[in-house]
């Protein structure tokens, strides 16, 4: 009888010993959650000085202060979940490839992707989520705007896809390690190309925003990470007309087909795998 | 005399040819680099419509046009290809912690000024190696410029990058020094980076920043790390006031070049090294 692992006990008991291990460099961990948090804050100073001068970001796009504090705190809870999930998973891989350590992952009888993905948990960045959460209720607040059951239902399901398809895109970049061996690896290129999406996409305007728009929502779905969560929430570009749920469905797609091609470049990848030391 | 010149003139050789090991890298990672500033400039030029269509009378914020800001980002990548110090502090309190410090007490050669020549030799191999694609980003946006400035302008912009370089130089071999008192300063240089990033220009020109916090930025001198060269350039600055700015920012130099001294010969003083 071929008994299969229960992938749910499994990635618990990942998040456990994570969260010992990270108890046990308590001092450390405190710092880390500071840390990251002062980041975030610091930048929050920045947007606020930003609208210090300006009404919105983009005439007539309908992203106020509040608007686009919506969309930061999205961007916060999805950049945070990928952060203590995947981040240092996807940066170990680089190092598992160079000193074959692999060959441990790969004889486990458990999907290696799976395992090499999520099998360490950084706690310290769920600070973050909190920050999230919590700008995103002030911003709500201020806006006097109560979700609905349907908003209420897909915030969370879309900012999954957010996390999804950030994985993909950082899954792939972290194996091309396997090829291009010694610490080369593109996983440095995820933070220069997520950074496209840390803004509402109709900045992307004019001769050489317009394709790099759609460059960035159609052939790497980046821009649909945080627009589409976030505009759910946002009352001038909530979706009303049957047209305007274009972009929430392909983001279904998008999410589906990230997936499924990193998936290809993780197994491509596994393939070409030679290991180091035997 | 010679001899002495010899070394160090050994030590800026075998320091170039090391960096240079890794040019491709290099080039590839300072093109990268240049990526944020793309989303930058769609930023700002959604704040500017934004300002234009809410009918201000004034379509600049602080003194500044849509134009200038974007020049002032690609100065500010000019100015922290100076003035930063990638592993500079973490590198000497991580020698001070593992006791490979001990190399510069018994060899007759100076700790800072090892340093100093390694860095120059790291920065002008990145010059070097940089060189081509900063032309390419600048003569690409060469739109956000209004031209060249005058002799005088250009000459203190130059002076100030010199002056950047040394003064990045020297506060954070400081910091990094600390590391004689309290073994790991990983948390001390995190605060560094962090003000450092917001706090010397590199994320908006700090003219933008009102009130009493604005006055205590323009007190500190982490200022002349990004912002200065770029405000120099872009003519913020001029006659006597600019004048005056250099020899504050010399000022400053000195200052740090005093502190490292005092601090590294304090430090020395209280290391105690163990084992071989």
């Amino acid at each position: 009888m071929t008994q299969h692992p229960r992938y749910l006990r499994v990635f618990l008991t990942f998040a456990r010993n994570s969260l010992v291990r990270d108890m046990t460099f308590r001092a450390n961990f405190i710092i880390e959650t500071i840390s990251s948090l002062s980041w975030v804050l610091m930048n929050l100073g920045f947007y606020t000085l930003i609208f210090h001068y300006t009404p919105e970001i983009g005439s007539n796009t309908g992203w106020e202060k509040y608007q686009f504090f919506v969309f930061l705190a999205t961007g916060l809870l999805i950049n945070s979940l990928v952060q203590a999930l995947f981040m240092t998973n996807a940066d170990d891989l680089s190092e598992l490839v160079r000193t074959g350590t692999l060959d441990f992952a790969l004889l486990k009888p458990i999907d290696t992707q799976f395992l090499v993905s999520l099998v360490r948990i950084d706690w310290s960045s769920l600070g973050n989520f909190v920050l999230g959460l919590l700008l995103l209720a002030y911003s709500l607040a201020k806006l006097h705007y109560l979700p609905g059951l349907l908003e209420w239902v897909l915030y969370p399901c879309y900012v999954l896809c957010g996390v999804a398809i950030y994985y993909s895109l950082m899954i792939a970049l972290a194996s091309t390690s396997v090829w291009l061996g010694r610490n080369l690896t593109l996983f440095d290129f995820w933070f220069y190309i997520t950074n496209f999406s840390r803004y509402p996409m109709e900045i992307y305007e004019g001769r050489f925003g317009t394709p790099l728009r759609r460059f960035f929502t159609f052939l790497i779905p980046v821009l649909v990470v945080v627009n589409v969560p976030a505009r759910l929430l946002v009352a001038p570009l909530r979706p009303h007309a049957p047209e305007d749920w274009l972009l929430p469905g392909f983001a279904i797609f998008a999410t589906v087909a990230s997936l499924a091609a990193s998936r290809w470049v993780f197994q491509r990848a596994l393939l070409s795998y030679r290991s180091a030391s035997s | 005399m010679i001899a002495r010149a010899a070394t160090w003139w050994t030590v800026l050789r075998i320091s170039l040819e090391e960096r240079l090991v890794y040019r491709g890298d290099f080039a590839l990672g300072t093109l990268m680099r240049f990526l944020p500033i793309v989303t930058q400039i769609f930023l700002w030029a959604a704040v500017f419509s934004a300002i234009q269509t809410s009918g201000a009378e004034n379509q600049r914020i602080v003194g500044y046009s849509y134009r200038n800001m974007i020049a002032y980002y690609l100065l500010t990548m000019l100015s922290r290809a100076f003035s930063s110090m990638p592993g500079l502090a973490s590198g000497i309190a991580r020698d001070i912690r593992d006791g490979t410090v001990k190399k510069y007490l018994i060899q007759p050669i100076d700790m800072l000024g090892f340093l100093l020549l390694y860095r120059v030799a790291h920065k002008l191999v990145y010059y070097v190696v940089a060189l081509a694609p900063f032309a390419l980003v600048f003569y690409l946006c060469r739109g956000f410029f209004d031209g060249w400035p005058d002799a005088f302008t250009i000459s203190a912009f130059l002076a100030s990058l010199v002056l950047a370089f040394l003064l990045g130089f020297f506060m954070e071999a400081t910091i990094g020094m600390l590391g004689f008192w309290f073994l790991e300063i990983n948390s001390l240089l995190f605060v560094y980076m962090l003000f450092n990033f917001f706090f010397s220009g590199h994320m908006f020109p700090i003219d933008m920043l009102p009130g009493v916090g604005g006055s205590l930025v323009r007190l500190i001198p982490l200022q002349y790390l990004a912002y200065f060269p770029a405000a120099v350039f872009l003519g913020k600055l001029s006659g006597a006031e600019l004048v005056r700015a250099l020899w504050l920012e010399l000022a400053w130099v000195a200052f740090f070049m005093a502190a490292s001294r005092v601090v590294f010969s304090r430090g020395t003083r209280r290391y105690s090294g163990y084992g071989g």
